[in-house]
This record gives C-alpha cells, structure tokens and sequence, in this order.
C-alpha cells in the first residue's frame, strides 16, 4: 500500500522524530511511504483564531499538496490535525465561496487517517509487540488528546496500542478526560487559565510515578511536556509512534530528560 | 397588535430570511414500557425512597390504618373535596379532617394561612412515573388545588396501583394540561450550601406516599 | 440599544447585564489567584459533573433524547413567528395576558406598570436567569419596590450584596460560615446562636421567607418552556419556594426569552428528561409546576407573560450562532468545562457564565459590544461542552465562527464597519504563518533557520508561526529545543518519493481492508477494559487522595466529610447529596 505522510507543521518543524518514527512503523509493515513537498499546515491554527481569511489559502495548500498524488490513504500522527481536515477546512473554503476546494478538501480529508486508526482499522494490527516489534521498557501513562477523544470518538486506540508493546508498564492517567489546557492560542491568550489546567495535569501525571507520558498529540505533549519541565520534573513527554517504532535491536534512547531549552518565563 | 409585537414578529421573520429548514422530529427514544407492572412498581418504591420519601403498599382494609399511623398526633388535617372518604380513618376528638372545596376565592375552601396552621394533607394522584420516582398532581377533585398540597407541611399522597407507569413519556399523556400539572419527586430539598442535600425548604417536609391496591 | 446595519437586514441587539465590562482574561487572571474559590469551584463542579454521568448513563435512550431535543429545538427556530402567535393565542385565550418586550428596558417597565397597578412595594421572585438579564431588581428598586429573592442560593447572594456565579447554584462561591455571617447581619429574627449547618441555615430561611409568602400580592418568574400548542407555561425547581411564588399570590408576572418555546406538550416529555439529569445530576427535581391560563379558585387570578426579545433575534440572525439559542439553562456545560472550574462564572461578565455564556452573550449584544469579544477566546476548545449538552449545542464550533466574527470586526469587516483597529501582534504572527503555511518552499527556508536560530537569536518571524510561543506560552511552561533539522529536510536528505501517479494495477481497495478490519479496535478495546477500568479506578483513588492532602483547610475536609456521608448514604439505597435550586429558569 502507498502511504502518503501529513507530517503535520508542528511535528515536521518540532517533532520531526515523530515523523521519523511513523515512517519507521509503516515501512517496517511493508508499506511504501511517501511525503508529498508541497505540505505546511491543515490551518487549524488559524481557524481556531477566527483568522478564516488567513487560512484559506493554507487549506488551499494542502488540499492541492494532496490531491496531485496518487496514494491509497494519508495518514498524520496527530487527531486534532485530521479532525481540522474534515471538520474545518471545508468550512473555511465554503466561507471563501469556494464549493470546488470544499469538495476537494472533503475528499482528501476522507483519505486521511490519525496513526492509531490507520494501524487498527485499515492495517489491522492489534498487537504492537507481535506484529511490530514493538519494545519499550519502561513505565508509561498516557494523556488523551481532546480532539481525537471528542470528534475524532477514537476512543482508547492510541492506549490499546500502547499496552500492547512489550516491556512496557502501563499506568493509568487518573481524570484522563481532562483538557492539558493547550488549545492553540488560548495557551497564550488566556494564559493563567491554560497554565492552572496544565499544573493540574501534570499533578495528575505526577501522581502516577510513571518516567513519561506518551500522546498522540505532540501539541499537548509540548504544552504538558513544557510544564513538567518548568517545574523541574523527571518526567518527559513523548509520541506513541516514537514507542511504537521502538525495537530490541533499535530501542529507543530515552536516558533522562528531553533536551529542553530554559527560558526565562513571562513578558 | 402593539408596535412591540409587530416588530419582534418582523425582526424574527427578517432573523430566518435564509429559511432553514424545521426538521422532523425523530422520536426514537422509548415511549411504552416493556417492564412487568411488578417490575414497575418495584422501581417506582426503590426511587421514591431514594428521594426520602417515604413509601406504604395497602389495601382498601388497611389504608385508613395506615393513613391513622401516618398522621400520628395530627389533630387538624385538609383533604380536597373528591377524595374517597373510606380511605380516611374516622375522626375523633383528637383528629378531624377539614374538606377544602377546591376555590380559593369561595366558600368552603381555606386561606393560605389557615392552611399554614393544619397538620396534614391527604390527597389522591393522578400518575406515577416510576423512572423518576415523579407523582403527577393534576388538580383534580381528588387531588385539589395546588395550595393545599404545598402549604401544609405533611403530605400524605395515594398512588393507585393502577396509576403507575415506568416511563416519562406515558405520564406525560395522562396529564391534562388544561389544568395546572405539579410533578412532585420526594420532599422538598435544597443543596445550595456546599452542595449538602437538606431535605425539606419551603414544601412539605415529609411526603408519605401510599401504594393503593384494589381500590 | 444598539442597532446595526451592514447590507443586511438590520439586526437588534440586546441590553442589560449581559455584556463584560473586562476582558475574561484579565478577570480570569485574578480570580485565578483565589485559592478558595478554586477549591470551592473544584468540588462543585467535580461532584455535579460525577452525579451527572451517573444518571445519565441508567437512560439507554439518553442519546435518542439528546437528538430529539436538537430537532425540536431547530424546529421552534425554524416555525418561531408562528409558534409565538399560537403560544399568544392559547395563553390569552386560557385568561392570561401577553406582553412583548424588545429589549431589557421594556420588559422591566412592562413588569413595572403591572406591579403599580396592584400597587405593590414588595414583589416575591422564583430565581430567573430572564430577570437577571435584564436587571429587574435594580430597576424595581430604583422605582421603589423591593423584590424579594426566595431561592435559597439568591437569598443567600441578594442579602450579601454579592453577584452569581453559577446559574444552577449561585452561591456556589460563597462557604457555610460565610453564608451565617450573612444570614445573621440581614435577617432581623433569626435566632443568634445559628451553627452554621446547611440545615438550619435552609431552615432559618423559610422561617424568613414563609411570612413573605403569605403577605405578597404579585410574584415574578422565569419559565422553563413555553407549549405553544396549549398556551402551557413550566417552573423547574426543588425547594418548593417557586411553588409558593406560583401559587399564592393573586398576579404573577413570568419573563421569558422568545425561543423558549416548544411547540407541543407532548414535547415536554424529551425536556423533562434532559434538564434534571443535565442540570443537578437528578433523575427527577423535586418540583415541576405547569399551568396553563388562569384556573379559577387556583393559583393567581392574574396572569401575565412578557415575551422578550432582547438580542434574541440578532443570535437568530447568525446562522451558525442561532443554535445557542436552543439552551435549555442546564449548566452542564459550566460544570464539566475545565476553563469555568478554573476562572469561575464572575469572569464572563454576563448573567450567563461558562461555555454558554462565551456563545449567547456575544450572540445577543453583538461581539463587538464592551469587552464581550473576549468571551469566545475563554476556551481550549477541548469540546467536553458539547459531549454533555443535551440539546447538542455545538459550542465549540460557535465559539470558532465568533472568533471568525471578531477577527473580522477588527479587521473593519464587522457589523460596526468603521471601526477597523491597528494591526496587533496576533495579525503579525498570523499574517507571517499565512505567508509560510501556503507555501512550503517559504516555509522549507523558514526551516532551515531553526537550528542556527535556536531562540535565544529571534522572536520574530522565526518562531512566531509555532503556536503558543510567546510571552503567555512562557509565563508557566518551558519551550522545547528546536531539532537540528526540520523533517521534511531530513526527508529530503535520506529518503526519496516514488513516482507521483501509479498504475491502477498498484492500487489497494482500502474499503475492503476497513470492511474486514471491523470491529477490531472494539475488539482490542475489550481486551484491555477491565484492567483500564481497574487502573483508572486505582489511578482516581491515589489523585483523590494526593488532592486531600493538598487541601488542609478545614472547610475542605469538611465538604469532604459530607460527600463520603453522602455516598455513604446513596448506598444505603437513599440519595446522595445534591440537588439544588431551580435549574437555570429562564
């Protein structure tokens, strides 16, 4: 199967060993995957910050990136990317009066695919340990994403997985279906509520004694992964790709914390 | 029609100048029972006590017994005007009942106040959603006007076996709702300080509910 | 009021208490720093929230009833103007009498000149979240007559001078020996050695109250729903103080929004579902009342109904807002909102606080009224509003589109269209990501700055396009090292694309695969959900007790003491803690 790659921007820009990583899983199963260049943003930044006009041109953007390949499906390592796809980029044409890019974003969206799904509902793997190799020793929670719980109703996918590979502890994440309070720029915007909900979820994260929390969101995982690291905590954040991709012959090197840079807080 | 009327009308109409479109209504959730009368009466019990009310199955020889007990040392108490007297213990010296005539601005029927100082009222019921644990009073001659069932502080209610139903959807058609409706689910209660239930504000504070059989 | 033009028809806009005079974010700020009302917020929204899953999970048909409640709901919108008039009709033909009201001020004058006619000083009032927008207390003050509050939680915020901030439990901020100290300074009779047990204070107000009662002449309230096809108007509530209003008094004056309607009684029977369980986590509340018109001999003689307007016809306008209108004042969205349980409901400014404040209150005033634009920003979009309203209001995607509506206004395109601003930092970030975001070879060069610039070297054009990296971001949270290399040059670098088009020999029926593949991630869900269901019960038993030990204030241990007592007791067979006043009448 040809698979094409929706890096997502934060991930290719930040995360690019998630991209990594997803290319590492679906190769491993045999799959050829290619990154059509043309690729930037689904524009969720933009729509969630009411600039519609803005993200027009970027949902035009990436509907022509990814209508001039021929693919069998896309996938993206990110729920709240591929939810943006379907749920606002047709909007966003329409809102341009452009029926045409609406129509063809509904089309793309509808070929594209969050990482869990890809692998459990078109690939059909249910055990990471077995059919990828999957070896990750060490003791790991997991944050439930908003958009891929919500909208997506990708319900526990993304954990199933997870507590599927081999050596690895599993440890429940206790009021899991609370938001880390990211939300794009209301992060910034509102940014002594964001900052309570993420203390909040990291006392959560804390709680569990768990060495790192994996995701499927690397947005939330950056805002949770930035506090813990604020407060000066062992635990690091990372993707369920990254866990996935990890092998006995190439695991992952996880030795202390995720190189953080330390900024000196406020304006 | 008043200029207010008239401009609200148009400024509604001029709001829905795309028309969008009214939907039929998909009424897919449950509207008929499928329990056992047994099974529905077991849960209208199980949700009243939830709701501290408290809860008596009887007969037709035993409810005035019953309705004795309950009203305890009660001296005064109201019923509305319709109500089946054989459910009634016999008044004494020490009891007796005082039959409001369901008109509040007539003869025969009692002020707010002397309502206030009476000990008990003993009404019948129209229906009772067991779902809920919910007992419909629809201002019959049985059931009397809202004051009587609100002022007194000891309600005591009669549910008729017959009247129960488990769902929400069955009450709703055997009410009619040119007559006031109260749908009353245990006692009064409030838990606006601290979230703390306290049973028991501004309604009756003891609501006695009496399952009648064979009436 | 304000009325505003733009090549459309004219929309009017509501008034009244109804537009935030500062910005959430600054009112967020400060009563973020409160640690009390955090913790009294906390609870009450985590044990409404638990209530609330729980009854809502024993109804199988719960969600049936959520889609028959949005339908009917978008039927009402769509037939309004004819449902109003049939409305009008059956309640004026039943004896009562019909008021229309444009705006706040000429819905409290209607109240007012009826309230002179029965020449009344003091007027009884169910909790009415109608009245509340549109000021009436202060106007009949202001006019003379004082209006007496007779829910316990609005007693509690009238005698303390105080605003709410919940619709369903407004004193929700306010503790038990704050409540005492309340009671003892305002009630003139109250016995002086009162403890500060929620059931003698309940009980020192209908001591209180019961005199008010007896003694008034006219009441006011909101209504639940209006029947247009019996004239039938509906009070929710639970400690009988609304049956007193409704009963007694001789008139009775009843506010309410023109969309609370329903077109049939029979359509009660999905909303009395709904709002108890939504609203205090109850299956039933303890008491509805319904009448329809005047009943001779019962209950008020003298009976109004003013429909009022304010804004309601603008958030009818917007054809994508006009969904807030289908709020049935639940406030189950206040209470699993984690942005609400954070900031707490005084930060929206408006009577309607939370997630459906941050929708209706723009709605009706318009977003560019006062600091109103702020209130669509007061989210993360985590959606969990939308999960729990029981008539399917998309709130998240309201908020989105009145974001939309504000960039516009800013940028000169709004309904006031002359008021364009100044570009501001957010058009930078923006406009810079735009110009990379649609094209990938701007946005390749970009890249390629990342691992020379770090951030110490530029917060311009650089970083600005990553979400969240400026000031706000770094007021609580670290930004991780940029990569030495972005993906796409890595890809560039190691990796090749195979050719664009492909045979169609070479393609995969991925339909096929999904038809087969069925049923498997349910599969691997069951696998794992009883040690989920163990671990999370584990894992919500250590953060319940890591919380207890972060909480050592003794009204906190105390609250807490109760809830056990409360469980203790709902095991037993009998109730919880847990209802409350009347549920959000409007």
């Amino acid at each position: 199967m040809r698979i094409a790659l929706f890096s997502t921007c934060i991930v290719d820009a930040m995360y690019p060993r998630v991209a990594r990583a997803t290319v590492d899983i679906l190769e491993r199963l045999g799959h050829e995957v290619v990154f059509p260049p043309g690729q930037t943003c689904c524009s969720q930044m933009h729509v969630n910050s009411g600039y519609f006009d803005d993200a027009y041109s970027i949902v035009k953007n990436h509907v022509d990136a990814f209508s001039d390949w021929d693919y069998d499906v896309a996938v993206a390592p990110s729920a709240s990317c591929v939810v943006s796809l379907g749920h606002q980029q047709p909007m966003i044409a329409r809102h341009a009066g452009d029926e045409g890019t609406a129509i063809a974003a509904e089309d793309v969206a509808g070929r594209t695919f969050e990482l869990s799904k890809l692998l459990i509902d078109v690939l059909g793997i249910t055990d990471a340990a077995e059919q990828l190799g999957s070896y990750f020793p060490h003791k790991v929670t997991f944050h439930s994403s908003c958009h891929g719980m919500r909208i997506m109703q990708l319900g526990t996918r993304q954990s199933d997985l997870v507590r599927t590979v081999e050596g690895l502890e599993f440890e429940e994440l206790p009021d899991l279906d609370q938001c880390c309070g990211f939300g794009g720029t209301f992060s910034f915007k509102n940014a002594d509520t964001s900052g309570a909900m993420t203390a909040d979820k990291v006392k959560n994260i804390e709680s569990t004694g768990a060495e790192m929390c994996t995701g499927g969101d690397v947005s939330c995982l950056m805002n949770i992964g930035g506090a813990l690291s604020r407060k000066g905590s062992d635990v690091t954040t990372l993707h369920f790709a990254e866990i996935l991709a990890s092998t006995k012959d190439n695991p992952l090197e996880v030795s202390g914390p995720v190189a953080l840079t330390t900024t000196t807080g406020g304006k | 029609m008043s200029e207010a009327k008239a401009e609200i009308l148009r400024r509604v109409r001029a709001s829905l100048a795309d028309s969008p479109e009214a939907p039929e209504v998909t009424r897919a959730y449950r509207t008929e029972s499928e329990k056992s009368a047994h099974d529905v009466r077991a849960m209208l019990i199980d949700r009243l006590l939830d709701y501290k009310a408290n809860v008596y199955e009887e007969t037709m020889d035993s409810v005035a017994e019953r309705i004795e007990k309950l009203l305890g040392k009660s001296a005064r108490y109201v019923i509305p005007k319709g109500l089946n007297l054989d459910w009634l213990p016999e008044d004494s010296a020490a009891r007796r009942h005082l039959v409001d005539s369901g008109n509040g601005q007539r003869a025969g029927s009692l002020t707010d106040r002397e309502l206030d100082a009476v000990d008990a009222v003993v009404t019948s019921s129209t229906v009772s959603c067991a779902e809920t644990g919910t007992i419909f009073l629809n201002a019959s001659d049985e059931e009397g006007r809202r004051a009587i069932t609100l002022v007194p502080d000891h309600h005591i209610c009669i549910v008729p076996a017959e009247s129960i139903v488990e769902l929400i959807p069955e009450s709703v058609r055997r009410v009619n709702p040119e007559r006031p409706i109260t749908m009353i689910s245990g006692p009064s209660a409030t838990s606006d300080i601290e979230l703390q239930r306290v049973e028991g504000v501004h309604g009756p504070r003891t609501l006695d509910v009496i399952i009648l059989d064979g009436q | 009021m304000t009325v505003t033009q733009l090549g459309m028809p004219k929309v009017f806009h509501g008034t009244g208490n109804i537009a935030a005079e500062e910005s959430f974010t600054s009112f967020a700020g400060r009563e973020l720093k409160n640690e009390q009302l955090r913790a009294n917020l906390g609870f009450a929204t985590h044990t409404i929230r638990d209530k609330r899953a729980k009854v809502v999970g024993e109804l199988p048909d719960w969600e049936l009833l959520r889609t028959a409640g949005s339908e009917i709901k978008q039927d009402v919108m769509a037939r309004l103007p004819e449902l109003l008039e049939q409305f009008e009709k059956n309640f004026t033909e039943r004896g009562g009498k019909v008021h229309w009201a444009r705006d706040a001020d000429e819905a409290n004058q209607i109240a007012l000149d009826i309230i002179r006619e029965q020449q009344a000083e003091e007027v009884i009032k169910i909790k009415s979240m109608a009245t509340q927008e549109t000021g009436l207390n202060e106007y009949l003050e202001e006019n003379g007559v004082s209006a007496v509050e007779t829910d316990l939680a609005e007693e509690i915020v009238q005698l303390g001078e105080d605003k709410p901030s919940h619709i369903l439990v407004p004193a929700i901020h306010r503790n038990r020996s704050e409540i005492r100290d309340i009671f003892l300074k305002k009630m003139p009779h109250i016995d002086k050695d009162i403890s500060d047990n929620p059931a003698e204070l309940a009980e020192a107000s209908r001591h209180h109250l019961r005199e008010k009662f007896f003694r008034n002449k006219v009441a006011i309230s909101g209504a639940n729903f209006g029947v247009a096809d019996s004239g039938t108007l509906s009070i929710v509530e639970s400690e009988g103080n609304g049956r007193m209003c409704l009963t007694l008094p001789d008139t009775l004056i009843s506010f309410m929004g023109i969309e609370k309607l329903v077109p049939t009684f029979q359509d009660l029977e999905v909303f009395l579902q709904l709002l108890p369980r939504s609203s205090t986590g109850e299956r039933m509340n303890p008491y509805t009342s319904m009448w329809s018109g005047v009943t001779p001999g019962d209950g008020p003689q003298n009976l109004h109904v003013i429909l009022m307007d304010n804004g309601r016809t603008a958030a009818l306008a917007d054809q994508v807002g006009r969904q807030a209108l289908h709020c049935i004042r639940c406030s189950a969205c206040m209470n699993v909102c984690p942005v609400y349980e954070r900031a707490g409901g005084h930060a929206y400014g408006s009577v309607y606080p939370g997630p459906i404040g941050a929708i209706l209150s723009p709605l009706l005033t318009g977003v560019e009224a006062e600091e109103n634009n702020s209130l669509p920003y007061a989210s993360s979009l985590c959606g969990a509003c939308y999960e729990a309203c029981p008539v399917k209001i998309n709130i998240p995607d309201v908020l989105v589109h009145l974001r939309g509506k504000d960039v516009d206004a800013k940028h000169g395109k709004g309904e006031e269209g002359n008021k364009r601003q100044a570009p501001d930092q957010m058009d930078a970030i923006m406009g810079g990501a735009k110009a990379m975001f649609s094209n990938s070879t701007l946005l390749s060069i970009a890249e390629r700055g990342l691992p020379a610039g770090g951030l110490a070297a530029g917060r311009d054009h650089k970083i600005s396009w990553l979400p969240g990296l400026i000031g706000g971001w770094t007021k609580y949270r670290d930004i991780p090292e940029p990569p030495k290399q972005a993906f796409r040059h890595w890809w560039k670098k190691n990796k090749k694309n195979g050719p664009k088009q492909r045979a169609a020999s070479d393609r995969v029926d991925v339909d096929a695969l999904i038809a087969k593949n069925s049923g498997l991630a349910e599969e691997l869900h069951r696998r794992h959900a009883g040690e989920a269901q163990e671990e999370r019960e584990e894992a919500q038993e250590q953060a319940a007790e890591l919380k207890k030990e972060q909480r050592r204030e003794p009204d906190m241990v105390r609250r807490e003491e109760d809830l056990l007592k409360g469980q203790d007791d709902s095991s037993n067979g009998t109730t919880g803690e847990g209802t409350s006043s009347q549920e959000g009448n409007d």
